[in-house]
């Protein structure tokens, strides 16, 4: 499935690397990256594939767990919520 | 990718609070009537352990995998006078246990149904449910009730408007709190999500999931955008606020109908306001431009917002339903609940406010010494509001014993604290006591 993943916070070096390192660990592709500097935080989203054979919400407790580690505010979330506010 | 459409719902959600506040599967009974109470209440059980065994668990599904709170998943069910009506129990409290403990056993958090309709007189089983009401509602956790007593089409029963005074004081009597779970309604909706007054009508489906969407945040937020333009703007800028958030009412109905196998039924789409902060429907109306909630202009600026929800949730969902509007409880809004405080807004007024918005009289503590005819006399007035202007009203108040004005009533978490609010002692009672009907109104003969 299509999911967003969402990266805030205070910005340090090496957090796309971690992120990044965690994706390929659980075997998540990248479809697109986006990076910005928001008000002088970190701001990262990512649209990657989980494949069908993971557990959704695994997978999302390794990625609060890495927020929690590396105090960053890292959120996983199905696309097509993002649609359904926006799209007709 | 589109980010700022990303950043914007994350933002509605994790800032401005934009949540589903129910998902509320409505459960018809009809097929559990039998005239031996006993086999009636097994199959009521059953029936609903059955058809809602899932919903707590795909709820917490689609709120885990899309990262929307899904505040609270609720049944409501065809109204338990009609159901209990054939058996010759001579109470109907061991009907509201059954559903409480189905209730417990799901997991859900709320079951309402425990209703009779009695806008145009009582049938077999209405008097019997009506006069069960304080026990079943004071023995049991999670059971809510209600009773229509009026409509535009049928008038008032101002018979059955009277016992619900009486019935008021009764269900305080044991503890005010319970008084949280029983409304009075005219023109009572039969698909609304939202409690204390959901209950599955007789002419929908067996089984439907309705959803209830809030988010009073994410309208004050957009409000703040255009500040001192013309109020046309203000109502644009609520209409597409409005859709926005319906959309995300939409697609959660559809997933959890599908996951559910169960067809969808409404969006309601109620700005439900919670004693959190920045989740206050008073807050939009003094973003507005009121001083305080309560100032004159409020009943203008609430009929504005109410009907600019209504128009951009239409378009965003296939069927809106419930009530789909402005909700006004006072324990229920932290600036709600300081507007009374400071004196800026009194009973009449928020009995002013309902005329134009979505609901009633609402989780308002009254003195313990009001009588029951003087409650009575207040749900007259508002089920007149309501059934002269074609609309919902409830009543849903708090007569707390021993209690007086500047005291508060605390019911605790999303249901808040209410501070005793004064009412006019002047006496209704020979009003109320001649009972009979309010003639239906010159305008509900459409035919």
């Amino acid at each position: 499935m299509k999911a967003i993943l969402t990266v805030f916070g205070k910005d340090h070096t090496g957090i796309v690397a971690k992120v990044s390192n965690k994706l390929s660990e659980l075997d998540i592709n990248i479809i697109d990256i986006s990076q910005t500097l928001m008000h002088g935080n970190f701001t990262m989203m990512m649209m990657v594939e989980i494949p069908d054979t993971s557990d959704f919400d695994s997978v999302k407790d390794k990625f609060e767990q890495l927020g929690k580690d590396t105090n960053l505010d890292i959120h996983v979330q199905r696309q097509e919520i993002f649609d359904a506010t926006q799209k007709l | 990718m589109e980010t700022n459409s990303i950043l914007e719902t994350i933002q509605m959600i994790s800032e401005e609070k934009l949540d589903i506040r129910t998902i509320t599967m409505g459960i018809s009974l009809i097929d559990c009537i039998d005239s031996d109470g006993k086999k009636a209440r097994q199959k009521i059980y059953d029936k609903l352990t059955t058809k809602a065994k899932d919903l707590v668990k795909v709820a917490d599904e689609i709120q885990s995998e899309y990262g929307i709170p899904i505040v609270n998943k609720r049944i409501s069910v065809t109204p338990i006078s009609i159901i209990a009506a054939a058996s010759d129990d001579k109470d109907y409290v061991a009907y509201a246990k059954t559903m409480d403990q189905a209730a417990k056993e799901l997991g859900v958090d709320l079951i309402g149904g425990f209703s009779a309709l009695v806008q145009k007189g009582y049938q077999t089983g209405d008097e019997t449910l009506i006069q069960s009401i304080p026990q079943a509602l004071t023995e049991t956790e999670r059971v809510c009730g209600s009773v229509n007593v009026g409509s535009t089409r049928s008038g008032i029963n101002l018979d059955a408007v009277k016992q619900m005074g009486h019935v008021i004081k009764d269900l305080a009597k044991e503890d005010p709190v319970n008084c949280m779970s029983l409304v009075v309604f005219a023109n009572a909706v039969e698909d609304n999500p939202f409690m204390a007054g959901a209950f599955h009508g007789v002419g929908e489906a067996d089984c439907v999931i309705n959803v209830g969407i809030s988010g009073p945040g994410v309208v004050k937020r957009a409000l703040e955008q255009v500040k001192g333009q013309p109020i046309d703007k203000v109502s644009e800028t609520i209409k597409k606020t409005a859709f926005k958030v319906t959309r995300m009412g939409q697609f959660v109905g559809n997933i959890a109908s599908k996951a559910l196998n169960v067809p969808f039924g409404i969006v309601d789409l109620s700005l439900a306001p919670t004693p959190n902060e920045g989740d206050s429907v008073a807050e939009i109306l003094e973003e507005i431009g009121l001083e305080s909630v309560g100032a004159p202009g409020t009943t203008a600026a609430l009929a504005l917002l109410n009907d600019a929800v209504k128009k951009g949730g239409v378009m965003a969902c296939e069927h809106v339903g419930g009530l789909s509007g402005a909700f006004i409880p006072v324990s229920e809004d932290a600036e709600m609940i300081r507007a009374v405080t400071k004196g800026n807004l009194n009973i009449e007024k928020l009995e002013a406010m309902t005329a134009v918005c979505s609901v009633g009289l609402d989780m308002i503590a009254i003195p313990g010494d009001t009588t029951a005819e003087t409650i009575s006399g207040m749900i007259a007035d508002e089920s007149a509001i309501g059934v002269i202007n074609n609309k919902t009203t409830a009543v849903r108040i708090i007569p707390d014993t021993g209690k007086k004005v500047g005291d508060t009533v605390e019911f605790g978490g999303l249901f808040g604290q209410a501070p005793v609010m004064p009412v006019n002692t002047n006496s209704p009672a020979d009003f109320i006591h001649r009972g009979g009907h309010i003639p239906s109104p010159i305008h509900s003969f459409k035919n």
